[in-house]
């Protein structure tokens, strides 16, 4: 071999290892600093208390609690609607055009930015269905951001549901629908699981989309409250948003971020884990 | 003979309509879940109808030329102007510089986990990009705002470090993640048979990689790139934080506002024929993305055949 191809060789295999180690020193570093300068600011006192300029505490509870009904009120929507278009495109279905057409709309979803599912979510929630700034409107418009994620994850593993299991049932004298609620759906949990622990990061990394439509506020909200009209809320994200940017709190921010960080870390291993486990209990 | 055949006939009918309770919630489901399943197309319409009618109203009233080639942005003067070139301008530059700088780390880092390493690394590295894809946008911005500005600031003797320079390496490492997991699936797609007669005919590995397999997978790294760029196109809240935010014509040492940090930062103080910019600002992004969305299937289709 000529030298200069061999130096070549060496050159290429040089730059590739450069690169993927450029992005884990990256991502290292980011996590180092991150949690350096957040977790000295998170105590008991910090994720217990709101935040309040007469008694001097800052504190995330009213956020962590906001950003928690925000998860439970988008899930319980998006789910029913999503795992349902899923089992329509794959169970239902037969028309070409119609699959694809929704195949497009959702893609489409999933390349919008959130900024826009702000705007629209205000125009749509907050103003046209009269909900005001309320964690209910943020929710809705979340549930319109993460669709597409949960048709995605639950179509995958409704292909893989074999055909066997639905001739089988049918063969047993069941409806088209006794047939997926019994057999097919269950089969196809992981991809339903899987789907719900993506959107549930999305949710919580999300702030555009939820500034104009759940608000900035930092009060406790009674579960009751969260679901009425005007019960306005910052989530996690927004909050941390709003500490950079407005107050200049940057410690405050770094805690936030931090949390942020965990959850994100937690929520990337709980995928791995659901999707090994449920793997593992579709093979038998 | 008839009879029975009648009479069989009828058994067979029996089970059928012997649950008519059955038969309703089966049409019903039917119903319910084609209801689900046009939803998504549903929510494209509304969100496109509300953009377009909170927006166009505004571009007609200023004007579509003065809207899009409008070289100032003072909405808030007494003679207000509205043009919206600074932000487009802004945007593209931003993009194209986190495409230039991003993209080519992105495609390495991909031949590295197809091609290069073993499992176990492949595994942790994949890891750590997939956590990437999951920090909250803020979270860069916060970073970007605290660590890249003054960086920038020191390493080329500027006033102020929050520029568009900051906001394309900010941007630039936001897409990396998307990049890499397209391109990686591509790579990994290539036929071994193209890369073992490759290796047959002598050529070393790296070659066979950088020859060969990425060659091979074009259309699926293109892909990658033109997701890239929606997500950098869209990005608003990391971008808010390094980018300065002043409406000048783009310049890389100077402050600059983009589409979407012009929406996020004057959204709850507008009001009147402001506001209403601020959605046709939106509509213009929106058939942004939309083209960016077109391209990318035109991509994804011209691979499948």
């Amino acid at each position: 071999m000529k030298k200069s191809r061999k130096i070549k060789s060496v050159f290429l295999n040089f730059i590739v290892w450069t690169a993927a180690a450029f992005i884990c020193l990256l991502l290292a570093g980011m996590i180092l600093c991150i949690l350096a300068r957040g977790f000295p600011n998170i105590s008991l006192d910090f994720l217990t208390n709101k935040p309040s300029l007469l008694h001097h505490t800052v504190g995330i509870l009213p956020n962590l609690l906001n950003t928690l009904y925000i998860i439970l009120m988008t899930l319980v929507i998006v789910l029913p609607l999503g795992v349902g278009a899923a089992v329509y495109l794959s169970e239902y279905a037969k028309n070409k055009k119609a699959v694809r057409i929704i195949e497009l709309a959702a893609e489409t979803l999933s390349g919008i930015p959130s900024i826009i599912y702000g705007l629209v979510g205000m125009l749509i929630f907050v103003q046209f269905c009269s909900l005001q700034t309320s964690l209910l409107a943020g929710a809705l418009t979340l549930v319109i951001m993460t669709l597409p994620t949960i048709i995605r994850t639950t179509q995958e593993s409704l292909k893989t549901v074999p055909e066997s299991y639905r001739e089988g049932a049918f063969g047993l004298g069941a409806g088209k629908w006794h047939a997926i609620r019994t057999v097919v759906l269950p089969s196809a949990i992981d991809g339903i699981v899987t789907g719900c622990i993506l959107a549930v990061g999305r949710i919580v990394g999300e702030s555009a989309a939820l500034m104009y439509t759940a608000g900035m506020a930092n009060e406790i909200l009674t579960p009751k409250e969260a679901l009425s009209a005007g019960g306005a809320g910052s989530t996690l994200t927004v909050s941390m948003y709003f500490y950079t940017k407005e107050r200049v709190d940057i410690d405050t921010a770094f805690a936030i971020a931090a949390i942020l960080l965990i959850l994100t870390l937690l929520l990337n291993i709980a995928a791995k884990i659901a999707a090994k486990l449920l793997k593992k209990g579709k093979g038998k | 003979m008839q009879n029975n055949a009648v009479s069989a006939i009828h058994i067979l009918e029996k089970p059928k309509k012997a649950n008519p309770a059955a038969e309703i919630s089966e049409k019903l489901m039917h119903i319910i879940f084609g209801v689900c399943g046009f939803i998504a197309v549903a929510f494209v319409l509304v969100i496109t109808v509300f953009l377009v009618i909170s927006g166009a109203p505004a571009i007609n009233e200023i004007g579509i030329t003065n809207f899009l080639f409008g070289t100032e942005w003072a909405p808030t003067n007494s003679d207000p102007k509205f043009g919206i070139l600074p932000f487009v301008l802004s945007s593209v530059c931003a993009t194209t510089g986190a495409v230039i700088i991003g993209v080519p780390i992105g495609i390495l880092c991909a031949a590295f986990l197809a091609k290069f390493s073993g499992k176990r690394i492949s595994a942790a590295v994949s890891g750590a990009v997939s956590l990437m894809a999951g920090i909250p946008s803020v979270v860069y911005g916060l970073l970007g705002m605290i660590y890249v500005v003054p960086a920038v600031r020191e390493i080329f003797g500027l006033p102020d470090g929050a520029n568009l320079f900051s906001a394309i390496i900010v941007l630039a490492i936001m897409i990396l993640p998307s990049v890499i997991s397209v391109s990686e699936t591509a790579l990994r797609a290539v036929p071994r048979e193209y890369e073992e007669a490759s290796l047959a005919l002598g050529a070393t590995h790296a070659e066979t990689v950088f020859k060969v397999s990425i060659p091979a997978a074009k259309s699926g790294i293109t892909a990658s790139v033109v997701l890239g760029v929606g997500r950098a196109v869209g990005e608003a809240m990391a971008v808010i934080m390094v980018a300065g935010n002043v409406a000048n014509m783009p310049g890389i040492f100077k402050s600059v506002r983009l589409l979407t940090t012009a929406v996020v930062s004057e959204m709850s103080y507008s009001s009147g024929l402001h506001r209403e910019a601020l959605f046709s600002i939106a509509l213009v992004l929106l058939i942004f993305i939309l083209a960016i969305n077109l391209v990318l299937n035109l991509i994804v289709k011209r691979d499948k055949k």
